[in-house]
């Protein structure tokens, strides 16, 4: 009973960062069909970004706050300048975009390399994370049940935006049919820049929950960057609740697998798992009707 | 010059280059050097044929490379340990003996059979799963780069069977022949050039074919071949293992001649960078392919010894320059030119549809 409680609660944490990783992309490349390598480097910059936040405030309490609209605002500039400058030109070319933003990932960590050390860094998780929570008799560490709750509140917040505000509305008529979203007075490039916004901005927020993990180094993003286009493949295109269910299962699945093997052999079997089940269910757990992507 | 003669020419050219110039213009350390790029190059005559011809953006390469240079590797080391021995590093780890899924490769017939066999088995089995179930585009390349890094992944964490995170290296002979000897490593050059030579007639021989045709209309128009009556999953699954059976080969020729495989060699990192000479060159054409991953591993290793984090910089804008602003690659240049020159005719439909 102990070991399934601590395994489940492994997979949910687990899946919670693979959430946070995800959410993003769901969005920029669910929605919008870019396929953006450099995504994982947003996470890492988020992850920077905390760092020199609190080396600048000094202290570990204020900082994981602070930096989190921070690093939400970084990730989103970085995403803006990269749709502006090459995405812009290459809508109609997913497998191209995958390409050419693999040449910006190349850059951005080279860069954090350059500017921030080789050897990994560490953000002190503030006093009011520090320790277990006890609850029904058994006892959860703080960090990872706050990563659990930003995940769910970034999932909520990204759903609700979606689905209320004018913004929302205006993404979805642009996924949905982008002549008539333009016919209709909506300026489809300024909705697509916004939607990048918004996505990179997902990854910088992902990137400070990282470091609640443990030390961060410039090639943080590349170790998210698979499992969180596998969540994406996995939940469906364009569908953000898949990519939900997606990342916990797949969560769940590796810490369980984990627990009977090894690590590395968790990785190759729940691999293993998703090709499995793409052979099932090629469009993955929610199917989109409206359009084919790729 | 006549276009009918164009290749065979180029074949000539590459022959006497391969065969006369190069072992007498270049030292034994650029032979060993060269020999290396042309290892590249043969992965990417398949990447060619796949990502191409086939419009299948693989990023699992290094998979099937690995492959075969991994069991090129354990046989090397399990030779040098000699008959019932274990290799050194095994033994400094651990008591056990040679893991049983080792044994088989003391074998030199086995060994050769697997490099040829496994990589294309195991492209075949991911590429009916995956085509079959009509998973193409982004969701095939998102699927291969998974596969890489599951396969580095439990390359690191298997120290005892395969050398971790440091791989496989310290060979001294090469079925039977001593890997110090300049002479045999000549034979290894020679043997690298002759591959590759091979690779691409053989490549050569079906984009000429019906199977090339029907291989370019599955990925311009994949829907009509099947409307057709053909299985474009066959079509395509056909290509991917020719372009792992020849990236399994280019791994088993790298491990003698460069001496060393690890998880860096095979991984999603090396997995990517072996598409950019391919990119650069001209992903649609026979020899564009090869001249770019040449020209590419060779300005990796000359800027890598001046700059050490100058290359990832420079591979890094390269890979955005040339996708975003030739993607046809240099030989689009080519295109554009003789198109201009010809007049407002047809231009042969340079640009694959990647979907």
């Amino acid at each position: 009973m102990d070991v399934l409680v601590t395994q489940i609660f492994n997979g949910l944490s687990g899946g919670s960062i693979l959430l946070l990783a995800a959410l993003g992309l769901a969005l920029t490349f669910g929605q919008m069909g870019v396929i953006n390598m450099a995504h994982g480097e947003f996470i890492m910059a988020g992850a920077y970004t905390a760092y020199v936040t609190q080396n600048v405030l000094g202290s570990a309490g204020l900082s994981l706050v602070v930096s989190l609209p921070i690093a939400f605002a970084v990730g989103g500039v970085l995403g803006v300048v990269l749709e502006a400058t090459l995405l812009r030109r290459m809508y109609h070319r997913p497998l191209d975009t995958l390409l050419v933003t693999w040449g910006v990932s190349l850059v951005l960590q080279q860069l954090a390399r350059d500017v921030f050390g080789t050897a990994g860094v560490d953000v002190p998780a503030p006093g009011w994370l520090s320790g277990p929570v006890e609850l029904l008799g058994f006892s959860f560490p703080r960090t990872r049940l706050f990563i659990l709750l930003l995940a769910v509140a970034a999932f909520v917040a990204l759903a609700a935006a979606l689905r209320y505000t004018a913004l929302g509305r205006r993404i979805r008529a642009t996924v949905q049919n982008r002549p008539l979203a333009e016919t209709s007075g909506i300026s489809t490039r300024a909705t697509d820049r916004l939607t990048f916004f918004i996505g990179s901005g997902l990854a910088g927020v992902a990137g400070v929950a990282l470091t609640l993990m443990g030390s961060i180094s410039p090639n943080l993003g590349t170790s998210y960057i698979v499992d969180a286009f596998l969540v994406v493949v996995v939940g469906g295109i364009g569908q953000i609740r898949g990519a939900v269910i997606a990342a916990f299962l797949l969560g769940v699945a590796q810490s369980w697998i984990e627990y009977s093997t090894t690590a590395s052999i968790a990785k190759v079997l729940v691999f293993a798992l998703i090709v499995a089940f793409l052979q099932v269910r090629p469009q993955g757990i929610f199917t989109v009707r409206t359009r084919s992507l790729a | 010059m006549n276009r009918r003669w164009a290749v065979p020419a180029a074949f000539a050219v590459a022959a006497v280059l391969l065969f006369a110039v190069a072992p007498l213009a270049l030292s034994p350390f650029r032979l060993d050097q060269l020999g290396r790029y042309l290892c590249f190059a043969i992965v990417a005559v398949g990447i060619g044929l796949a990502w191409g011809r086939g419009g299948m953006l693989t990023l699992g390469q290094g998979v099937f490379f690995g492959m075969g240079a991994y069991l090129m590797a354990m046989h090397l080391k399990l030779a040098d340990a000699g008959p019932g021995g274990t290799p050194d590093f095994m033994a400094l780890i651990s008591s056990d003996g040679v893991p049983w899924w080792w044994e088989p490769f003391r074998s030199e017939v086995v060994t050769l059979l697997a490099i040829l066999l496994l990589p294309a088995a195991v492209a075949a089995v991911l590429g009916l799963a995956t085509f079959r179930r009509r998973v193409r585009g982004a969701y095939f390349a998102i699927l291969s780069q998974a596969l890489a890094a599951a396969f580095a992944i439990l390359l690191i964490g298997n120290p005892t069977g395969t050398g971790g995170s440091t791989g496989l290296s310290g060979f001294r002979g090469f079925f039977g022949f001593a890997l110090s000897d300049p002479a045999n490593r000549l034979v290894l050059f020679f043997t690298a050039a002759g591959v590759l030579l091979l690779v691409l007639a053989l490549v050569r021989q079906l984009m000429v074919s019906r199977f090339g045709e029907l291989l370019v209309a599955c990925r311009d128009a994949e829907e009509r071949v099947r409307f057709l009556g053909y299985d474009p999953a066959n079509v395509k699954t056909v290509a991917f293992v020719v372009a792992a059976f020849m990236a399994g080969i280019a791994g088993a020729l790298f491990v003698p001649i460069v001496g060393i495989v690890s998880p860096n060699d095979v991984g999603i990192v090396p997995s990517i960078g072996m598409l950019i000479g391919v990119a650069i060159g001209g992903r649609t054409t026979l020899f564009g392919p090869v001249l770019g991953a040449i020209a590419v591993a060779w300005a990796g290793s000359a800027l890598s010894e001046q700059f050490p984090s100058g290359w990832t910089y420079a591979q890094g804008l390269l890979f955005m320059l040339v996708i975003a602003f030739l993607p046809g690659g240099l030989a689009s240049l080519a295109w554009r030119r003789r198109a201009r020159a010809a007049g407002p005719a047809p231009v042969p439909a340079p640009l694959p549809a990647t979907q």
